[in-house]
């Protein structure tokens, strides 16, 4: 009992304590990254308005990951509909491969896009960068609304369109509210997984790179260390937030509909 | 040959010849039932039989491979559900959770002509009938079992269908509450007087329930009468041991002398009549199926209104006001049950105790 305690203690330590170490620096006067501190201060917070190059790619990012995550989602929509509401010869097998990106190396991703895309003659750029973290969001997004569309009754579908409403009216006035928590989960975590999605980036952006692709850069310059500190910290605090947002709203609409809370992502 | 509805009841329904494949599967082997006007129509089986594949049938929710449903004279063919005037009560009674009990009831009523206001004293006039007036305003998904069944009901006739169908609606309900539920659904079609077809495998519900039960096995309609008839004449030896309880016992039959004569292992001979024979007169071995409340147990100073036989009490089984017997007739080694009314001042019976059994030749149901 002891060592599992121990255990568990030290997991988390180590699994947490990194990311305690950047408000740490962050907000330290001296620009190495050692102990002992040397004093307080928001001078790096600052800089990092001045940073032009960053501001783009912090822009490039969000462009690239909310783009994803809707399409992610919208592709995950038809893939668990099809996998929870029909049944067609050779499902398991068509669902099988639509999920296998879960598990594909993500640099054999990038690299085989990469070639594509080169053969086609295209240039890569944004649009790129989209279409490969669309291709990896997708099987979350898939896993996440399945089980939104498994847990809701068919009859309920049924019942909709018994009362005079068409597929589609059914869909918009009974299965969208319902697995409305599922979208919002697979929309979150397809946006998590593109923003910070490194290799598909440094291999298909184009000129403008991605948020991660450009911090990796910044990494040659030790000067510029304290400032990425900073926006790791902006960054951490800004997740905690989504996902506290994300869960908040989870839970209402799950006590809404009544549903037992399975408990979701938190 | 297709079963007629009562005369004194105007066709709704006429479903012709249906037929339904789940792959190799056989659901539905040739259907041809017709079902009035404002009748109260069980379909009664066990579990695959396929009742609820009708009653879907019915609502639009089937394709099936070959026949015709005709509703209210029109043809149904390429008619999807939502064109139908059906509506239906699920099994899970599909109650939307994440809108209040008067949007439920309302749901259905989007696309009517009415004002928004009529559309609100429409939804109420429905939950009042189900006896949820001032519901309105609660979450659905906050309703206990037997209220999410009414606002089901009530979301469904809203609409003034020509015809309810119900899927086995009060099966997720406990015994109190169903039983309260069956004389509320009796009522309130009287009240409305809309076609209510109800699917159940509870063969006490649809007894009590229905004005006519057609019970079937494997996709076919084995018999469809009144519940009376259904009970105390079943026509095959199948339905008349799914209708409640029916005690069989081993027999020979002959023809003398123009009468219809049966002999039955520990009862002894005696005369039948045609119409106790559904099956038609079975001349050589047979099987004579009775009920339990057609045997009497004799008191002390009793006499036998019919006939008499003794028998050994084997089994008691106390229900309060009903008490059942499994006794063995002499010379039977299969015993047969047999109830009494537990009436005041007569006692309950020990198992061992020697009985002297009365029973009625009239009351016989004889198989080949």
């Amino acid at each position: 009992m002891k060592t599992l305690k121990t255990y568990a203690i030290l997991y988390l330590v180590f699994l947490y304590a990194p990311i305690f170490l950047l408000p740490l620096f962050a907000f330290n006067t001296s620009t190495i990254i050692a102990f002992p501190l040397t004093g307080f201060t928001t001078e790096w917070f600052t800089a990092l308005l001045d940073i032009t190059e960053m501001h783009s790619a912090l822009f490039n990012s969000l462009k690239i990951a909310v783009t994803s995550a809707v399409l992610a989602t919208i592709f995950g929509i038809f893939g668990a509909m099809a996998s929870t509401r029909y049944h067609f010869p050779g499902q398991k097998g068509i669902m099988g491969f639509i999920m296998l990106p879960l598990v594909l190396p993500e640099i054999i991703v990038a690299v085989s896009l990469l070639v594509v895309i080169l053969k086609l003659g295209l240039s890569t750029g944004s649009w790129s960068v989209i279409a490969g973290h669309t291709l990896i969001c997708t099987p979350f997004a898939i896993a996440i609304l399945n089980s939104a569309f498994a847990a809701l009754d068919p009859s309920l579908e049924e019942a909709a369109y018994d009362l005079g409403e068409t597929r589609a009216s059914t869909f918009r006035r009974v299965t969208l509210p319902l697995v409305m928590p599922g979208i919002v989960s697979a929309l979150l975590i397809s946006f998590t997984i593109s923003m910070d999605e490194f290799i598909i980036a440094f291999f298909l952006t184009g000129a403008d790179p991605t948020l991660p692709v450009y911090l990796f850069s910044m990494l040659r310059f030790p000067k510029l260390l304290p400032a990425v500190m900073a926006l790791g910290t902006i960054l951490v605090v800004l997740s905690i937030l989504l996902i506290t947002i994300a869960e908040i709203f989870r839970r209402r609409g799950a006590k809404r509909a009544g549903l037992k809370d399975t408990g979701g992502f938190l | 040959m297709t079963i007629k509805a009562k005369p004194e009841r105007k066709p709704l329904i006429s479903l012709q010849n249906i037929q339904k494949h789940y792959g190799e599967y056989h659901a539905l082997r040739g259907i041809n039932l017709e079902i009035g006007e404002g009748e109260f129509f069980s379909l009664l089986g066990p579990s695959g039989c396929g009742k609820t594949t009708l009653l879907r049938t019915i609502a639009g929710f089937e394709d099936i491979d070959s026949g015709s449903v005709m509703l209210a004279g029109k043809d149904m063919m390429g008619v999807p559900a939502n064109k139908r005037p059906t509506n239906m009560v699920f099994q899970s009674y599909a109650i939307f959770p994440h809108l209040t009990v008067a949007e439920n009831v309302a749901f259905g009523l989007r696309k009517s002509p009415l004002s928004k206001v009529e559309k609100a004293e429409a939804a109420e006039a429905a939950l009042n009938m189900v006896g949820l007036s001032g519901y309105g305003n609660r979450a659905a998904h906050a309703l206990s079992g037997g209220q999410r069944q009414r606002v089901a009901l009530a979301r469904a006739l809203v609409l003034k269908p020509k015809v309810l169908l119900l899927d086995e609606p009060l099966s997720a309900l406990d015994r109190k509450m169903r039983e309260q539920m069956q004389v509320e659904l009796i009522k309130l079609q009287r009240e409305v007087g809309i076609t209510f077809i109800l699917v159940t495998h509870d063969q006490e519900e649809a007894l009590v329930m229905s004005d006519r039960i057609a019970v079937m096995f494997e996709g076919e309609i084995a018999q469809c009468d009144d519940p009376e008839v259904l009970y105390r004449r079943p026509k095959t030896k199948r339905v008349a041991d799914f209708i409640g309880v029916m005690n069989f016992l081993p027999a020979t039959c002959r023809h003398e002398g123009g009468k219809k004569i049966v002999n039955i292992v520990g009862l002894g001979e005696t005369e039948i009549t045609e119409e106790q024979c559904p099956e038609g007169f079975p001349e050589g071995a047979a099987t004579v199926g009775f009920r339990p409340e057609t045997l009497t147990i004799l008191y002390e100073g009793q006499t036998p209104t019919h006939r008499e036989a003794p028998a050994m009490i084997e089994e008691v089984v106390y229900y309060g006001d009903m008490t059942y017997y499994d006794v063995k007739f002499d010379g039977v080694d299969t015993p047969v049950r047999l109830s009494m009314r537990n009436l005041f001042g007569r006692d309950v019976l020990e198992v061992g105790t020697r009985a002297r059994i009365s029973w009625s030749p009239g009351a016989l149901v004889v198989f080949g």
